[in-house]
């Protein structure tokens, strides 16, 4: 059966995201009022698995072999 | 001593590198990342600057999981000097032969510009030319440099901190640190203190008419190691 992982990688709690604050600082420039913001980047890879939690399990080994650098970054897999 | 410079498709200072080593008579090569046995022939690597892959996904994930970094390995593992320079460093820490990642520059911008760098350790090949606390002039040209270790205590507890970046003076300040690297670092060894991942560029201080050709002594220690290979 075919699914769909959505793999969301942000930056660990407590390293700078130089780019979220360049961001947050246009957006209030723009009026709007602002408590936090943080970036993340999502990839959506479709593949064969046994089932849902067989596909959860492959999806996070791709995060572990590439998609995430464990050193800077936290992420979620959602499979659907 | 033949020094394999190591080019990925988007490397482009690989040329400089091989011609920076010319200026000390240390013999080296363009060599393509698919041609491993020229790879694993060599007697050191180099890993140059660039944009491997385009930086996709992050600057040197990809280049990382190439299979020419076995070869990479080998070497590491038979004691033979291998460098990685800005993107050849960022290479050498997603591969995980080095501790740590690279992050965006604190400014969230290129930035290439000249940098001093203190030389915190002489038991390396690529500072045995130096005397510890050395203060020399080389730039960098990065937007992901800042340097986030695994393990700063180790790091520094076995004296693996190659260089740091300072002030005219030698000072680690923070007006000196351009792109936010934990405690300054610019560049660290692996625990073979054979391996070595900068930022700055040493090909670019290779000539006086460039400013500086401090460079030439980090490149210098590929001569010394002529026998290092096992």
């Amino acid at each position: 059966m075919t699914y769909e992982a959505v793999v969301r990688v942000t930056l660990k709690e407590g390293v700078l995201d130089p780019e979220a604050k360049t961001i947050r600082k246009s957006l209030e420039r723009l009026g709007f009022d602002i408590d936090d913001l943080h970036t993340a980047d999502e990839y959506v890879v479709e593949f064969d698995a046994e089932n849902k939690e067989t596909a959860r399990e492959e999806a996070e080994e791709m995060c572990e072999a590439l998609l995430a650098n464990p050193t800077i970054h936290d992420y979620t897999v959602e499979v659907r | 001593m033949t020094v394999a410079v190591l080019s990925f498709g988007g490397s482009n200072c690989d040329r400089d590198v091989v011609k920076a080593f010319g200026h000390i008579d240390v013999s080296a090569e363009v060599v393509w990342y698919k041609d491993e046995d020229d790879v694993a022939d060599a007697d050191a690597v180099v890993l140059p600057g660039g944009f491997s892959y385009g930086d996709y996904l992050r600057a040197g994930a990809m280049a990382a999981r190439t299979p020419v970094m076995e070869r990479v390995r080998e070497h590491v593992e038979n004691g033979a000097p291998v460098l990685g320079i800005c993107n050849g460093a960022q290479i050498l820490c997603e591969s995980g032969i080095v501790q740590g990642a690279y992050a965006p520059n604190e400014s969230a911008k290129f930035q290439c510009e000249p940098t001093y760098l203190r030389v915190e350790t002489t038991d390396t090949p690529f500072t045995r030319e130096f005397e510890e606390g050395d203060v020399i002039e080389i730039p960098i040209a990065h937007a992901e440099g800042r340097y986030v270790p695994d393990d700063l205590d180790a790091l520094v507890d076995d004296d693996r901190v190659l260089f740091r970046y300072v002030n005219e003076d030698g000072d680690a300040t923070d007006a000196a640190n351009p792109n936010g690297s934990v405690d300054n670092i610019a560049g660290i060894v692996g625990e073979t203190r054979n391996v070595a991942a900068m930022m700055p560029h040493p090909e670019r201080a290779s000539r006086e008419i460039l400013g500086s050709d401090d460079g030439l002594g980090v490149l210098a220690g590929f001569d010394a190691c002529e026998d290092s290979k096992a």
